[in-house]
């Protein structure tokens, strides 16, 4: 684990740059790691995926998966990937400052 | 006398990292056509590029008649560490089908309707292979709509090109 500097705060990271303390997370980071991966702007339909994550793992413990992000998030599968082409479960936990998804779906 | 010897670069062309997987499904098993369609729905979570060729019976995971019937192989398999004779009697592999299924919507792994929806939702490409197509007498309204094109060895290979290939 590293500390690094996102949007000018200190934040811990993994080796892929995932928040591992998701209490230092902002929308400044989120920005920030969104650019970063090739996202120049967060539009409402990322918002709502990256909260949907968020929220859901913080109240569960773990991140949802591909398959339920499409179900319940208000964004479908085929979308996700026009928002997220390199990995939405992947791309929008690192953006939520949350850490990567764990499961193979 | 130590001598630093520099450590000559592992495979220095090859990126670190794969970039694109083409996927052959040859077996209509329950167990053949699930670890095919986790690898490739997989892959495109970590933003892989990936493509389904479905040959022989693996065209049951397409075929809008059978992809709603997979069944795990209950005989000749022994995995299951259970009698042939057992699993050969009137519909144990129904049965045995069933628990895996409900073990797998525990841990959120979507029927195969489902699954494969949701693999070409998320940007895989799914053909059939024109042989075994001919072989079985089918044609393309046999598939769901979900698969792409009817294509030859030759062209499988063409878009494999650059990518690592899979065989399930």
């Amino acid at each position: 684990m590293t500390i690094t500097l996102i949007a000018d705060a200190p934040v811990d990271v993994d080796t892929e740059g995932f928040l591992t303390n998701s209490e230092q997370w902002n929308e400044q980071i989120a920005e920030a790691i969104a650019k970063a991966n090739g996202i120049a702007e967060l539009t409402d339909r990322h918002w709502l995926v990256v909260r949907f994550m968020r929220d859901r793992y913080l109240t569960t413990g773990s991140a949802p998966s591909i398959r339920s992000l499409g179900k319940e998030s208000g964004v479908p599968v085929k979308e996700l990937y026009q928002l997220f082409p390199k990995g939405p479960a992947k791309l929008a936990a690192k953006i939520g400052g949350i850490p990567k998804p764990k499961g193979c779906i | 006398m130590t001598e630093l010897l520099e450590h000559p670069k592992l495979a220095p062309d090859e990126p670190a990292t794969i970039e694109k997987v083409a996927i052959v499904v040859s077996k209509g098993s329950l167990e053949g056509i699930y670890p095919a369609l986790i690898m490739a729905n997989g892959a495109r979570m970590e933003g892989i590029e990936a493509d389904l060729f479905f040959t022989f019976f693996g065209l049951d995971a397409i075929r809008k008649d059978r992809y709603e019937k997979i069944k795990v192989a209950t005989v000749g398999n022994p995995g299951l560490h259970m009698p042939t004779w057992l699993g050969a009697l009137p519909g144990f592999s129904a049965l045995a089908t069933k628990m895996m299924q409900s073990q797998m919507e525990k841990i959120d792994i979507p029927p195969i309707p489902e699954f494969v929806e949701l693999v070409a939702d998320s940007g895989a490409h799914l053909y059939a292979c024109k042989a075994t197509v001919d072989m079985f007498g089918l044609a393309m309204d046999d598939f769901v709509p979900q698969v792409d094109d009817i294509i030859s060895v030759g062209e499988f290979y063409a878009l494999a090109a650059g990518g690592q290939i899979i065989f399930t």
